[in-house]
């Protein structure tokens, strides 16, 4: 009679050898393997055989448990290994084909830009003061410094509400007396405030002007803020947001609420100062009004502008961007077309 | 204003090349936007940038100064002439040309006294004046009508001059002519194109320039003599002035020419003024046009003659105010109804001019004028301005005093003008000038501290270098100790008596002449105050980072509607929902469909949709943004609404599936609130039945936070989508307050640990009736779970032939967890039953076999 041990293991090898994937190969287990496999059997009549020989057969039944283990393991490895290889082989697909489309969404790009003044501005220690948009004349002008009938007036066309005491305001300037007497404790405590918002200003529509933009106005009141300071600060502001090398020119300009007053110009960062046909062939492109605050408007805001003294700024988000995008239309920003906010 | 160089050298030196003094002025506030070149060539400045200019520069060998010695017939036509030119050759060159300027000359002989125009030799380039285009031509030899011809005399346009083709340059003689000359170095030019701040009123003249120019290259500033050379009886008992309104007419001057004659000027002067772009008339209206610009001084001409025949003896010059219902007809032919706003010189007969604006047409100077009356005056910018305003009308001279022009000018332009009057069309200027000047200005005097400078500027000026620009602009300068005691000019009227004003003004002056660029950058050592955060602009930028996150788009709209707009939002007899509050009416609107503010973000998210569809076919859209709303008080209130709009399909489209996939309905868009508040941490809210009139009343809800209604949303209601044309597909928004999601987010919301225990998870249909609300089956089944029910998610919405009709069959898939030990199944049971036994109870709710 055959050893019933060695014919378990000539069967089990034989078929394991036939075996390809790796359901197969798990029913092989459990009728070999399994705990009431074939081998699980041969352990049960261990008890039924004679004292003297269990010692033996229980020995070549491990041996033989620890075979088909091996060999079990070794046949996995195999059929993994081709399967991986097969998958490898036959499981491309057509890459170039479409994907499948994402719902992306996007933040407005004036948005985008108010974000980047904004960390920006912060990290020199700017806080954003929000201020009202329907605004009292004497806010947006006569406690500004142009009182009326003021030549410079005529700089701002204004949109009036039925009240003429109000009106949509024409710069985020009226701010500035707001934070000053909302901030500045009666004139007593230092201000670094960037103000951002909508402004109004009743012109044609046309692809360069528009009858709301925003602006972005930057106020530093203190005991000791000098005009070196105010240079210092927007060209720190000018590498951040334009390139470390940006180079900056302060032009004499006049604005009734600063004095002095200077227009900022940054090196065309299209052309690198080259000239080009944004920068009008110049080399230089403006970014900023700016300048001392007036001693009437730091008056006006509550503080001695004998002993007080601080700068002011105002840029124009949209012309930025208009100028980083090669956007040729001011009228973008406010058409809500996708086509064009899908860009950004 | 148009500045040419040639006229700016006649007081000041400039021996820099003329972009790099434009760039100066530029950079010390007086913008040159553009430099119009005549003939000589643009100069290429290292380190500057400057649009290339395509005008013509002429030849320095082939266009030339060349004297007209003779003109003779052309033998073959009449229209022909031929001029003899004398351009330092050996012979006179012969020039065939039709230059009907030329033809009083023809068969005269040699001219006496010469004549000069521009000859250009043959091989030189111009503009091809026949051409309607800018198109350049060279001269080349060839016969016209029979005679050979290779050079020409030119016309101004030929030249690029100006557009001036009627016939040749002709100039009269200046014994500093030699023929043969480049022309470029008698009319070669260069235009400086200023725009001014209105601060700087006092550049806004030829000299005006030229004192800045002198500041600023630090060189001696000529002016020209203001005498005048007087023989004829004193003014005094020809004319008299009665200033009514000192206020608005500070100071007024008169002089008095008599037997001059009227005629054209001479070529300079024409050739001044229409570089400027004046028209030249007469030699005396040229004058008072020539000092308007040269000294920034308008002037105006009467016919003295006129005025003693209106007085019938001797004239009085009277300003005042017009009479109720006045009128007068001014020099543009507009007859004028004064209002209020003007001042008037008049005289006893009524109405002459508008004082400081424009002239009337009665006694204006005509050819046939021997005597002329002429007036400098002062008059109050701000009055000035008005009466612009009221009457519409813009000149040279109503420019410059709206701007405001010092009194002490007046005396200056009378004494110059009279004299080049008297110069040009001779006679004999009366003894004096008649000078009532009512209100000079009070002379303003500024005491600055050099440590003021120092401290405002940022660096160290030393007191003489700071006094010596005020020196430079013509400020009287005294030195007490480390002060600067500055007096203004008399040209100034912009520095202030206020003491730190004033230091403010000359602080200005200091920091533009020594130039920005001198100025150090420093980085503030000043006190920083104290850091604050604004939660406002955090979570309104939150916001809008989730709505991104959502796939949807932030849009930013006009602020500006009109009612008829916003009356499309509500369907016919039913109440316009919030937000409630008044209209900020628009007083100038840029268009009527622009003449309010608006109150909802509602119409702008519809037009937008409108607008996108006919490329979107799935829009997803928001804007944050204010809403105007007026509460009776000034301002208005201006609370940050957030609109949201969904439509068109949930997925687009796509190779596989290929077919549209489902439209978005109110489902998506109460997704994207509860993400939001999710987003925001604000767990505290309900959803409600709608009751915003734009939605459709069964497909639409409230959002409520903290009992207070603080938005609505759901699908458009289908009148008001009819008018927009928003039908298919269909249209999901809403508008929801920014101020209660800013309030009751949760800064800083307490997370739930991570529990290790095992979950049990089971599902369960409940049957209920079809009107059942969803929400409150929820709500009995999260309440009678209680602490263990850790989550309840609706998972199937049934309605069918396997229930009874009226039934619908609602499956759930609940989680209980316990977060300290591992449940039993009969802990999972007991709470199975509970939730069981309260829907029986209180929904009437059968479980489903």
């Amino acid at each position: 009679m055959s050893n019933p041990i060695e014919q378990i293991r000539g069967e089990a090898l034989q078929s394991l050898a036939s075996v390809t994937d790796s359901e197969t190969l798990a029913a092989w287990r459990g009728k070999f393997l399994g705990r009431r496999g074939a081998v699980g059997k041969l352990f049960g009549q261990i008890g039924s055989l004679p004292q003297a020989e269990r010692a033996a057969f229980g020995q070549q039944v491990n041996a033989l448990q620890a075979e088909l283990d091996a060999a079990f393991d070794a046949r996995e490895t195999l059929i993994q290994s081709q399967a991986m290889a097969r998958d490898l082989e036959e499981g491309d697909i057509d890459i170039s084909l479409p994907a499948r489309p994402r719902r992306r969404g996007g933040l407005h790009p004036s948005t985008r830009t108010h974000r980047e003044f904004q960390a920006i501005w912060a990290d020199m220690g700017f806080h954003v003061y929000q201020s009202r948009d329907v605004e009292e004349d004497e806010l947006n002008f006569s406690l500004l410094n142009l009182p009326p009938h003021h030549p410079a007036r005529d700089m701002q066309d204004t949109f009036y509400t039925a009240d003429s005491r109000v009106l949509l305001r024409t710069h985020t300037s009226p701010g500035q007396i707001r934070a000053m007497r909302e901030l500045g404790a009666g004139g007593s405590k230092p201000i670094r405030v960037i103000l951002p918002g909508m402004c109004y200003r009743q012109e044609q529509i046309t692809a360069r002007s528009e009858i709301q933009f925003t602006q972005v106005e930057g106020l530093a009141i203190g005991r000791n803020i000098r005009m070196s300071d105010l240079k210092g600060t927007i060209a720190e502001f000018a590498k951040r947001m334009y390139s470390p090398e940006a180079k900056v020119r302060f032009r004499a300009s006049y604005f009734p609420f600063t004095e002095p007053s200077m227009e900022v110009d940054v090196e065309c960062f299209l052309c690198g100062g080259e000239g080009c046909r944004v920068c009008k062939y110049t080399g230089w492109l403006e970014i900023a009004g700016s300048g001392m605050v007036h001693p009437t408007v730091l008056r006006n805001g509550g503080y001695d502008p004998s002993e007080w003294s601080g700068f002011a700024f105002g840029m124009g988000p949209e012309r930025i961007t208009m100028l980083k995008h090669g956007i040729q239309d001011i009228r973008y920003f406010w058409s809500n077309d996708l086509r064009f906010l899908q860009q950004f | 204003m148009l500045v040419p160089i040639s006229w700016l050298k006649d007081y000041v030196d400039i021996d820099v090349p003329v972009e790099s003094l434009a760039e100066r002025l530029t950079v010390a506030g007086l913008e040159v936007a553009h430099i119009r070149y005549i003939g000589l060539p643009q100069q290429k400045v290292p380190g500057l940038q400057m649009p290339r200019s395509d005008h013509l520069v002429w030849d320095r060998d082939k266009i030339l100064l060349g004297r007209i010695v003779e003109v003779k017939a052309h033998p073959q036509a009449d229209r022909l002439v031929l001029a003899m030119v004398d351009y330092g050759g050996a012979e006179p060159e012969q020039c065939v040309t039709g230059a009907t300027n030329l033809f009083g000359y023809k068969d005269q002989g040699e001219i006496n006294p010469p004549i000069w125009s521009a000859f250009a030799m043959e091989g030189a380039t111009v503009w091809d004046g026949h051409s309607d285009k800018a198109k350049r031509m060279t001269l080349k030899g060839k016969e016209l009508r029979g005679i050979y011809n290779k050079s020409m005399v030119c016309s101004e346009k030929e030249l690029g001059i100006s557009d001036e083709h009627e016939g040749v340059i002709v100039m009269d003689h200046d014994d500093s002519y030699i023929a043969g000359a480049p022309l470029a170095d008698v009319l070669g030019d260069a235009l400086l194109d200023i725009e001014f701040t209105p601060n700087l009123a006092r550049c806004f003249s030829i000299i005006g320039v030229a004192r800045e120019v002198a500041a600023l290259l630090d060189v001696e500033l000529r002016y020209p003599s203001f005498n005048f050379l007087a023989e004829g009886e004193p003014i005094a008992g020809q004319v008299d002035i009665e200033i009514r309104e000192p206020e608005l007419n500070p100071r007024f001057t008169l002089t008095l020419l008599r037997d001059t004659q009227v005629k054209p000027s001479p070529f300079w002067l024409q050739h001044r003024l229409k570089l400027i772009g004046q028209r030249p008339r007469n030699n005396i209206v040229d004058v008072t046009n020539y000092l308007t610009f040269e000294l920034g001084q308008p002037m105006h001409a009467f016919d003295y003659d006129k005025l003693v025949e209106r007085a019938g003896g001797r004239p009085t010059i009277i300003t005042r105010l017009p009479e109720p219902g006045e009128q007068l007809e001014t020099l543009d032919d507009v007859l004028r109804d004064l209002g209020v706003e003007a001042i008037l010189v008049a005289d006893t007969a009524g109405a002459l001019s508008l004082g400081g604006v424009i002239g009337g047409g009665e006694t204006e100077i005509s050819e046939t004028t021997r005597n002329v009356l002429l007036e400098a005056a002062a008059w109050n910018n701000i009055g000035i301005r008005k009466t612009i305003k009221e009457q519409r009308v813009h000149t040279e001279a109503s420019t410059r005093f709206s701007r405001g022009v010092h009194p002490s000018q007046a005396i200056l332009g009378c004494g110059r003008g009279i004299e080049l009057m008297r110069q040009l069309g001779g006679g004999a200027v009366a003894t004096g000038v008649l000078d009532h000047y009512p209100r000079p200005p009070e002379t303003v005097t500024v005491n600055l501290p050099i440590e003021r400078v120092n401290r405002l500027l940022g660096m160290e000026v030393t007191l003489e270098a700071a006094a010596d620009v005020l020196r430079r602009l013509e400020f009287e300068v005294e030195l007490i100790g480390d002060v600067i005691r500055a007096t203004a000019p008399d040209h100034r009227l912009d520095i202030s008596s206020d003491e730190v004003v004033g230091q403010a003004d000359l602080l200005e002056e200091i920091a533009r002449v020594i130039g920005y660029d001198s100025i150090p950058n420093s980085i503030m050592a000043d006190e920083m105050p104290p850091q604050w955060e604004n939660t406002t602009v955090i979570i309104e930028e939150r916001i809008r980072d989730i709505l991104v996150g959502q796939g949807l788009y932030e849009v930013i709209s006009y602020r500006f509607t009109s009612r008829e707009s916003e009356a499309m939002l509500v369907p016919a007899g039913a109440r316009s929902s919030p937000p409630e509050g008044d209209y900020v009416q628009i007083a100038n609107p840029a268009a009527s469909e622009r003449d309010v503010l608006r109150k909802t973000l509602l119409i702008n998210m519809l037009e937008s949709a409108v607008n996108n569809a006919r490329y979107q076919p799935s829009q997803q859209l928001f804007e944050v943004g204010k809403v105007y709303l007026g509460r009776g008080d000034l301002l208005p209130e201006e609370p940050l609404h957030l609109g949201i709009l969904l439509t068109g399909s949930r997925d687009e489209p796509w190779w596989q599936g290929a077919e549209a996939s489902a439209d978005m309905d109110f489902y998506d868009l109460k997704g994207v609130v509860e993400s939001l508040l999710a987003g925001l941490h604000i767990d505290d809210y309900s959803i409600q039945r709608g009751s915003h009139s734009s939605f459709h009343p069964g497909r639409s809800a409230d959002l409520y936070i903290n009992r207070e209604r603080i938005g609505s949303f759901g699908e458009l209601h289908p009148e008001v989508a009819a008018r927009f044309k928003l039908t298919a597909p269909k249209v999901i928004c809403g508008e929801i307050q920014v101020a209660p999601l800013i309030q009751q987010h949760q800064r800083l919301h307490t997370i739930m640990p991570l529990h290790t225990t095992p979950a049990v998870l089971e599902d369960i249909a409940l049957v209920v009736n079809a009107d059942l609300a969803a929400g409150e089956v929820e709500a009995v089944i999260r309440q009678a779970g209680g602490r263990l029910l850790k989550d309840v998610r609706l998972f199937d919405v049934y309605t069918g032939d396997q229930i009874p009709p009226g039934k619908k069959s609602l499956a759930y898939a609940l989680t209980y967890q316990d977060d300290n030990r591992t449940l039993t199944d009969k802990n999972a049971t007991k709470i199975r039953r509970k939730i069981i036994g309260a829907a029986r109870h209180r929904l009437k709710a059968e479980l489903r076999a």
